[in-house]
């Protein structure tokens, strides 16, 4: 089972990357960009054939590694 | 002063650091290799120093605080230890829950490799015994992502306790938003455990313990910490 954990940095939370990005594609020329946050995609092989099992795994590895949860926010999702 | 220091896969600032310690000290700390499970018995300090431990792959620190040692280094702080964290070390300190908050990559997203000036915000501690509150003193630092962050409840609590321990500050010794570089929350450098025995900072004061440096403006923080287990 294949789960996909996507990383975010938190409402609220400064995300300077995030800024640097909007204002490279501003001066790429497209307008309109009104905010762009920043954050990471990590793809988990699972051994485990439950989804609903896979996710829970994937979620408890989000909380106490993939995740720092004091700064960011993360959703995972079985493909 | 009995004090080891924690070496993982792209620690750098291992040598700075047993080079301070042992100025205030006298005594040679020793080196531990993270793969390490356990402590020496009868250490008076932990110290995790600086550097790039694991290539700061996923978030800096987040490798290093799931290595063997930093189960020990985690027990031995909660049966009273003293553990220091400098840049690398307080990232790791931080990944490993033993200090509250984050760091997060620089506001400006730059390097910043350059002095600071800080203020000693809690005076009377282990770390800080041989400054007064309110003494500023300059200090290297050498970072990416040193800004420090916390919600505002622990921000609260932190200074409600009295936990800060360094803030960046100008000449004049105000907490000014220019002079905090890394844009970290209330200008804060450096924090404290509840019990005192556990501080971490993103500045280097053991890369200013001799002249031959430039300066001995972070020598203090050492000689503190040496006179403290003269005494016990």
């Amino acid at each position: 089972m294949k789960a996909r954990v996507y990383v975010m940095p938190k409402t609220g939370v400064l995300d300077p990357q995030g800024k640097a990005i909007g204002n490279a594609l501003e001066g790429l020329g497209f307008g309109g960009v009104r905010d762009v946050r920043a954050g990471k995609v990590i793809e988990l092989d699972l051994a485990e054939a439950d989804p609903a099992q896979a996710k829970q795994i994937a979620e408890d590895m989000a909380r106490k590694l993939l995740a720092n949860t004091v700064i960011e926010s993360f959703r995972v999702e079985i493909v | 002063m009995k004090a080891a220091i924690i070496v993982f896969p792209g620690t750098n600032r291992e040598r700075d650091m047993r080079l301070a310690l042992k100025r205030a000290s006298g005594r040679e700390p020793v080196m531990l290799f993270h793969r390490e499970a356990a402590l020496p018995q009868g250490l008076d300090l932990v110290v995790l120093p600086g550097g790039f431990s694991y290539g700061d792959y996923l978030r800096c620190g987040a490798m290093a605080a799931q290595s063997p040692i930093m189960r020990a280094v985690v027990d031995f702080a909660a049966a009273g230890g003293h553990v220091l964290g400098v840049c690398n070390g307080f990232q790791i300190m931080i990944e490993a829950g033993l200090l509250p908050g984050g760091l997060l990559r620089n506001a400006t997203l730059r390097f910043l490799s350059m002095d600071c000036r800080l203020r000693v915000e809690r005076a009377a501690t282990p770390f800080t015994g041989l400054w007064q509150k309110g003494d500023c003193f300059r200090a290297p630092m050498a970072h990416g992502d040193g800004n420090y962050f916390a919600d505002d409840a622990t921000l609260d609590r932190l200074e409600g306790e009295d936990l800060v321990a360094f803030r960046y500050v100008d000449e004049a010794g105000q907490a000014t938003e220019a002079a905090n570089r890394n844009g970290s929350a209330r200008n804060i450098a450096g924090i404290l455990s509840p019990n005192l025995r556990v501080c971490g900072l993103m500045p280097h004061p053991e890369d200013l313990v001799d002249p031959l440096m430039g300066g001995i403006d972070g020598l203090p923080m050492f000689e503190s910490l040496a006179q403290r287990f003269v005494a016990a």
